[in-house]
């Protein structure tokens, strides 16, 4: 288009770059201009929602280029709206002034890939502008066709259910979208109330695409078909074959939708050539909270082998249903051609095309007996509308099951949700909840393996406190108590050391296994010499009820360094070990989301107060033991010294 | 010209009338003639998947009709009702309608969402027995 009409919003003029200009013309030729230069509203809602914007950014842009008022967009507000949201894009806010100077081209998600798609030999320094120069030698065919386009929706924008019953599954699909395609072309014409229907489809779009590009790529890719149909001609094979898939699109999985069944397939029955049981599949699809009747139908439609069980085909084709009924798509009385387990397995480029013109057909000679006013309209040109009308149409009424799905799925929806592409649009939202939810079952949320590591952290310093207090007792057998413990303190610990090793097994990380290893290390060490702190304590044990004799006390003497040595090793020992295994506890807990963390680092502190507490006491009673075998060996010397000269002389 | 068929384990599973109205003489006819079909089957040694004709003409002389009956190995019991004015139907049609009707409800049993016990509720199953109904009446 030209540059001078990129003027119109408000009477500002705005100037287009190169590029720029380029891009849009290519956008405003893909938005289906009438004669008068009005755009399609339904391609333009595409085209907005395509921009990944929140609907209260593409309210304002539709204000502020002057479509809002006017109640369509011509060429000059198409290009402000276009600009405008280039602005919005870059973090701009919409006003006329962020305008004025150069932005970058606006991001259409869908738009870009599917053009790329379509013109795949081009080469492009800028998607959207070799897109649109594509787009641009091939719309010229088509305005004259949109004519008819625009008015059939005024005729029969009140008549949304104005189509006949389907008389064959593959219509019904797109009754839904023709009733919502008249809805934009209505409200355009109110102005105010298209705004406001395309608002509160949008909104379901944008979380999506967020939180999934591929979505939204995948459902732009329906736009294009208008276009590329009419241009038979110059449409690849490859091209040719996605339209294929798009065209029919309800009843047919395209290959990221096979991708992801494949995956859910594995998940229920590894063996993808194999059957999956009627109960495990029920479980399975009864998660995805449809009504059981509604199950029950899929699944006869599905298992067309009748024997209970669910082949892989007949696995996607039921998943596809369902995806299908999650997304608004009344159940087809009988299984559509395309989801036939015979069809579903030839995935591959052979789709006819002729098939699916020939289906269209069909679905336009049953459009053509409801709408009025349609007349010369191309063969071709129908089965282009079709699929954006198929689009936005379920999009409606699902906006409904979406709000009502939303709540129910954010729960059953699960964290690992793979990139999905959804057929349509309007599946933004609802497939990936639906998706997510089936999704979900698989594969359970990942259990908080904080208790694994807090308990084994416990139980070692359980572990250590009691091999600590043992020591203690020790020097308490030393002073008064016959019975030396060692050995039975050194018992419990061994248990909870066993059950840390089965911990380990247990244990989901491997972090944890490293940190329990080093302590086990530590531990039996510590272990080590505590035996031989028990040997040395065991001869002690004879030795404390002798403290009289002096050759215990000699014999007592030199053991009770061997012992006093050992001990204090034997207690360094234990600190180390402690230490570095609290150190790994906490390095561990550092790891940990922070409530846990903060938990685990209390925890951890505790025991650490706790074993120095009983330190400090073996300490202090270390000491004082330290201080009676010092007078005993002063006097012991004494003695000797005075033994020593009379032995002498 | 009424015909039902109807499908009972001991309580009705499935009832299908071709004029609707007029179920509830149907479910009086079934009633009855259960019992018949126990009688036969105690009779009869073990004999599964029995064809038999209930009394032809037994009934109240203003409505003769016919009721065939049918008991699979799990005891369910399919009754076929058609007036007595339809006479164009012979023994064998009659079987191969009870062999259509014994293929479709296991087809309806193996469906996982269908518990047994539960009122018929598939479409499939309605059509086929619909299309059974119109070709045979």
């Amino acid at each position: 288009m030209d540059q001078g009409s990129a003027a119109g919003t408000g009477g500002t003029l705005i100037s287009l770059s190169d590029s720029e200009q380029r891009c849009y013309s290519g956008l405003y030729a893909l938005c289906q201009p009438d004669s008068s230069g009005k755009l399609a509203a339904g391609k333009v809602a595409e085209l907005f929602r395509a921009s990944q914007l929140p609907a209260e950014t593409l309210h304002q842009v539709t204000e502020v280029c002057g479509a809002k008022r006017l109640g369509y967009f011509g060429c000059g507000q198409f290009y402000g709206a276009l600009k405008l949201m280039a602005a919005a894009q870059a973090g701009l806010p919409v006003r006329l002034e962020s305008i004025a100077g150069e932005l970058p081209l606006p991001v259409f998600v869908g738009i870009t890939n599917e053009l790329e798609m379509r013109y795949p030999n081009q080469p492009l320094t800028n998607e959207s502008q070799s897109h649109i120069l594509g787009s641009v030698t091939g719309s010229a065919p088509r305005p004259p066709a949109d004519r008819p386009v625009l008015r059939h929706p005024d005729t029969s924008m009140d008549k949304q259910e104005v189509w006949s019953p389907p008389q064959s599954p593959g219509i019904s699909p797109p009754r839904s979208p023709s009733a919502y395609r008249s809805y934009p072309y209505g409200a355009q014409r109110n102005g105010t109330d298209t705004l406001l229907v395309y608002e509160a489809k949008v909104p379901g779009l944008p979380s999506v695409p967020q939180e999934n590009s591929s979505p939204s790529h995948y459902s732009l890719r329906l736009q294009p078909e208008q276009p590329v149909i009419t241009r038979v001609a110059s449409v690849e094979r490859l091209v040719e074959r996605v339209e294929v898939d798009y065209s029919d699109d309800p009843w047919r999985i395209t290959e990221e939708q096979r991708e992801y069944y494949t995956i859910q397939f594995r998940s229920l029955q590894p063996d993808l050539s194999a059957l999956i049981m009627g109960t495990v599949a029920k479980n399975f699809f009864t998660k995805s909270k449809l009504p059981i009747l509604e199950l029950s139908h899929i699944w006869e439609l599905s298992d067309v082998d009748k024997d209970g069980a669910l082949t892989f085909p007949e696995f996607c084709t039921a998943f596809h249903l369902i995806v299908a009924r999650k997304n608004g798509y009344p159940l087809p009385e009988t299984l559509p051609a395309t989801l036939r387990p015979g069809f579903v397995e030839a995935a591959v480029v052979t789709a006819p095309p002729s098939e699916k013109i020939g289906s269209v057909d069909l679905q336009m000679t049953s459009r053509q007996g409801v709408t009025t006013k349609q007349e010369a309209r191309d063969e071709s040109r129908k089965p282009a509308e079709f699929s954006p009308k198929r689009i936005p149409e379920p999009h409606e009424k699902p906006t409904q099951h979406v709000s009502t799905l939303k709540p129910d799925s954010p729960q059953e929806l699960d964290a690992n949700m793979k990139s999905r592409t959804r057929p349509r649009s309007y599946s933004s939202t609802s497939i990936d909840d639906a998706m997510k939810k089936v999704e979900e079952p698989p594969t359970p949320p990942p259990r908080p393996q904080k208790t694994h590591s807090r308990a084994s952290s416990l139980d070692l310093n359980k572990l250590f406190q009691q091999s600590g207090q043992g020591s203690r007792r020790s020097q308490h057998s030393l002073s008064a108590k016959s019975g030396w413990l060692p050995p039975p303190p050194a018992l419990p610990p061994r248990p909870p050391a066993t059950q840390i090793f089965s911990f380990i097994p247990g244990s989901e990380k491997s972090s944890q296994k490293v940190v329990q290893q080093p302590n086990f290390a530590d531990f039996s060490k510590f272990r080590e010499e505590e035996t031989s702190v028990r040997g040395g304590l065991s001869t002690e044990d004879l030795t404390p009820p002798k403290l009289d004799s002096t050759v215990v006390h000699q014999g007592h003497a030199p053991q009770k360094p061997v012992r006093r040595k050992i001990h204090p090793e034997s207690q360094s020992a234990t600190p180390p070990s402690a230490t570095p295994y609290s150190a790994a506890t906490l390095t561990k807990s550092t790891q940990r989301p922070p409530p846990k963390q903060k938990r685990e680092i209390q925890m951890a502190i505790r025991k650490n107060r706790e074993t120095n507490a009983v330190l400090t006491r073996l300490n202090s009673e270390l000491q004082q033991q330290l201080k009676v075998v010092h007078r005993e060996r002063v006097t012991l010397e004494s003695q000797l010294e005075l033994l020593r000269p009379v032995a002498s002389t | 010209m009424q015909t039902a068929i109807m499908i009972v384990a001991n309580y009705p599973l499935y009832i299908r009338s071709v004029p609707t109205q007029g179920e509830l003489k149907f479910h009086y006819t079934v009633h009855t003639s259960l019992d018949v079909v126990e009688e036969k089957i105690s009779g009869v040694g073990k004999a599964l998947a029995d064809q038999r004709e209930l009394y032809l003409g037994l009934l109240y002389p203003t409505e003769d009709y016919k009721v065939y009956g049918y008991m699979t190995n799990s005891k369910v019991k399919f009754v076929i009702v058609v007036d007595s004015s339809n006479t164009s139907l012979r023994d064998n049609e009659i079987r191969s309608m009870f062999r259509k009707l014994h293929n479709s409800f296991t087809d309806v049993m193996c469906n996982p969402f269908y518990n047994p016990g539960d009122p018929i509720q598939s479409k499939a199953f309605d059509s086929i027995v619909s299309t059974m109904m119109v070709q045979a009446f």
